[in-house]
C-alpha cells in the first residue's frame, strides 16, 4: 500500500490551479446566482446601496420578455437545424476521406480542417462580404444557375440560415477528425462479411457504420450542441442580431443587457437560463441515445 | 464501375475542398485589390494589380501594430502560465495519492458543463474592483487554469510508469525536482498540444476580450477587427487585409504543429 502524498506538496501542485478556478470560476458561478436574484443595474454599479434582493423577479421578467423568447427561438433554430447539419456534414466528409478510392487524403483533410483553426471574427467578416446582395460571391455563383439574387443577411427569413451555413463551413472539420478516428476503429471484417452476404454500400453504412459509431456520434452531438447554444460572434459581426432581431442569440442578448445597458441582475438571469438549457439538452441527448442503442 | 466510383469520390472531395477553400482565397485576393475593386459586378476573383495600400493603411493609420502586440503578449502569456499551472495539477491528479482525489476530479469534469458566460459579469465586476480592466492581466489571470487542460495532462501522465517516480523518490529527489526533471520532459508532446490549443484559443477568443478591453489601445486583433467593421464596412479591401493579418499568425502556428493539434482533438474525445 503506497502512502498518501504529503499535504504541503499537494498544496504546491494543486494550489495554483484550484485557487484560480475557485476565484475565477466557482465563486463567480455562485455570485452570478445571487446577482440574478437582485436588481443590480447601472445605479447600483455607482452606489451599491441601491442594490435590492428581488427573488425570482428577473426570471419572471424573462418569461414575459418577448425579446428573450425571440433570442431563445433563434438560438434553438440555430442549434436544432445547424447542429445535426454540422454533424451530418462531418460524418459525410469523414466517410469520404476514409474511402480507399481517395488519393491525397492528407491534403484534403488539411483543407477541410482549415476553417476550424481560423479566427471566427475574421471569417465572419469575410462571409459578410460573400453574402453581399450585390457584389457577393454567393449570389454571383448562384446567378449561373439562374437563382437569386438574395439579400442573405438582410432578409429576416434568410439571415439565420446564412449564419448556419457559415457555421457548418467553419466547424465540420473538427468533428470530421473525431469521426475519421471512429471509422478507423471499426473492424474491417464486419464490412467484409457483409459484402460476402451481398450487402450494398448504403446497407453497410446503415447497419455497420452508424451503430458502430454511436458512442462517437453521441460525444460529437453533445459538444456541438453545447458550442452552438453559445452562438455569439457570428451574429455580433455579421448582423448585430438583426434584421428584425432574427439572429439575436441568447448570448448576444445577455451581452447587450449586461455589458451595454448594465442590467447586471437581468443579464446573469439570462446566463443561468442558458446554463439550464444546456444542461437539459445534454441530459436529453444522453437519454435519446440510450433508448436507441442500448 | 470501379473507375466511375473513384472519379465520383475524387470529384465530390474536390468540390467540397473548393467550397471550403474559396472564402480564404477570396479573402487574400481581395486584400490586394485596389480600392473599390472588390465592390464591382461581376466580382473579380483575382486582383487586376497587386496593391499593398490597405496593409499599409492598417499599420500607419489604424494602429494595427499595437493590436498585434496585444494579441501576441496575451496569447503567449496565457499559454506559458497555463501550461505551468495545468501540468502541475494534471500530474498531481494522475500520480499523487490523496483523499477524495476521484471525487474532486469528477467534480471538476462535471463542472465543465457550466458555460463560461455565467461567470462573466461577476468576474468582470471583480476585475474592475481590482483595477485590472484594460490590462493584460484581465485575460491572463482567469486563463491560467483550465479544467480541460488539467484533464488532458492527467490522461497523458497516467501512462508514465509509477516505478520511474518511485525510483527517483528513493534517490532522494524532491517532488518538484521529479516534476521538473522527469515528468515535464516525458509530457512534452501533450504540453505542445495543450500549448497549441491555448495559444490558438486565446488568439481567436472574442467575447471575453471584448468585455474586458474597453480601451481601444488594449484591443486584441479580433476585437479590433470587429470594431473596424463598424467604421469601415464599405472598405472591403481594407477589411480583408485586416482579416488576413488576424488569421495568419494562428495559421502559421497550426500548420507547423498540426500533428499535435489533431492528437489533442482525439485525446479530448476519449472518455474514461
Amino acid at each position: 500500500m503506497k502512502s498518501l502524498i504529503n499535504k504541503n506538496i499537494l498544496i504546491l501542485f494543486l494550489g495554483p490551479s484550484l485557487a484560480v478556478l475557485i476565484v475565477f470560476f466557482f465563486l463567480p458561478v455562485l455570485a452570478a446566482l445571487l446577482l440574478s436574484l437582485t436588481d443590480f443595474d447601472i445605479y447600483s454599479l455607482g452606489n451599491i446601496s441601491y442594490l435590492r434582493f428581488i427573488g425570482f423577479k428577473n426570471y419572471n421578467g424573462l418569461m414575459n420578455d418577448p425579446l428573450f423568447w425571440k433570442a431563445l427561438k433563434n438560438t434553438f433554430y440555430f442549434v436544432v437545424v445547424g447542429g445535426p447539419l454540422s454533424v451530418g456534414v462531418s460524418l459525410g466528409a469523414a466517410v469520404l476521406l476514409n474511402s480507399k478510392f481517395l488519393p491525397l487524403k492528407k491534403l484534403f483533410r488539411l483543407v477541410y480542417f482549415l476553417p476550424v483553426v481560423t479566427t471566427l471574427v475574421a471569417v465572419s467578416v469575410v462571409w459578410r462580404y460573400i453574402y453581399h446582395p450585390r457584389f457577393g460571391l454567393l449570389n454571383y455563383f448562384l446567378s449561373f444557375l439562374n437563382i437569386g439574387p438574395f439579400d442573405w443577411l438582410g432578409d429576416p427569413a434568410l439571415a439565420m440560415p446564412s449564419i448556419i451555413l457559415m457555421a457548418v463551413w467553419k466547424n465540420f472539420g473538427y468533428n470530421m477528425i473525431i469521426f475519421i478516428a471512429g471509422l478507423q476503429n471499426i473492424p474491417v471484417e464486419l464490412y467484409e462479411s457483409a459484402s460476402i452476404e451481398g450487402a450494398g454500400a448504403w446497407q453497410k453504412f446503415k447497419h455497420i457504420t452508424i451503430p458502430m459509431l454511436a458512442p462517437t456520434t453521441l460525444f460529437v452531438s453533445v459538444i456541438t450542441m453545447i458550442g452552438y447554444f453559445q452562438l455569439f460572434a457570428e451574429p455580433y459581426v455579421m448582423t448585430q442580431g438583426g434584421p428584425l432581431n432574427s439572429t439575436l442569440s441568447i448570448v448576444l442578448y445577455m451581452y447587450q443587457e449586461g455589458f451595454r445597458w448594465w442590467s447586471i441582475g437581468y443579464s446573469t438571469a439570462i446566463a443561468f437560463m442558458l446554463f439550464a438549457i444546456i444542461l437539459i439538452g445534454t441530459i436529453i441527448q444522453f437519454k435519446l441515445q440510450k433508448e436507441k442503442y442500448v | 464501375m470501379y473507375k466511375t466510383k473513384k472519379y465520383l469520390i475524387v470529384g465530390l472531395a474536390a468540390v467540397i475542398g473548393i467550397f471550403t477553400f474559396l472564402p480564404f482565397l477570396w479573402m487574400v485576393s481581395a486584400s490586394f485589390m485596389p480600392t473599390g475593386e472588390a465592390n464591382i459586378y461581376p466580382p473579380h476573383l483575382v486582383p487586376s494589380k497587386i496593391d499593398f495600400t490597405h496593409y499599409k493603411a492598417l499599420f500607419t493609420n489604424l494602429d494595427l501594430t499595437r493590436y498585434l502586440i496585444n494579441s501576441t503578449v496575451i496569447s503567449i502569456g496565457v499559454t506559458i502560465f497555463s501550461l505551468f499551472v495545468n501540468s502541475m495539477a494534471g500530474y498531481a491528479f494522475a500520480k499523487f495519492r490523496f483523499a477524495k482525489r476521484k471525487t474532486l476530479f469528477n467534480f471538476l469534469l462535471s463542472s465543465m458543463i457550466i458555460p463560461a458566460q455565467v461567470t462573466m459579469l461577476p468576474v468582470f465586476l471583480m476585475l474592475k474592483k481590482m483595477g485590472l480592466i484594460n490590462t493584460y492581466f484581465a485575460i491572463i489571470i482567469p486563463g491560467m487554469a483550465s479544467i480541460f487542460g488539467i484533464f488532458l495532462i492527467r490522461q497523458y501522465a497516467l501512462s508514465i510508469p509509477d516505478s520511474l517516480i518511485e525510483a527517483a523518490r528513493m534517490d532522494g529527489a524532491s517532488e518538484f525536482l521529479i516534476y521538473r526533471k522527469i515528468i515535464l520532459p516525458l509530457c512534452k508532446p501533450i504540453l505542445v498540444t495543450l500549448g497549441l490549443f491555448t495559444f490558438m484559443g486565446t488568439w481567436n477568443d472574442f467575447l471575453w476580450p471584448l468585455i474586458v478591453m474597453t480601451d481601444s489601445s488594449m484591443y486584441t486583433m479580433p476585437v479590433a477587427l470587429a470594431n473596424l467593421m463598424g467604421e469601415h464596412v464599405q472598405d472591403t479591401e481594407l477589411m480583408m487585409a485586416g482579416s488576413v493579418l488576424t488569421v495568419i499568425p494562428v495559421l502559421i502556428v497550426f500548420l507547423a504543429l498540426q500533428k499535435y493539434y489533431m492528437q489533442g482533438i482525439l485525446m479530448g474525445s476519449v472518455k474514461e
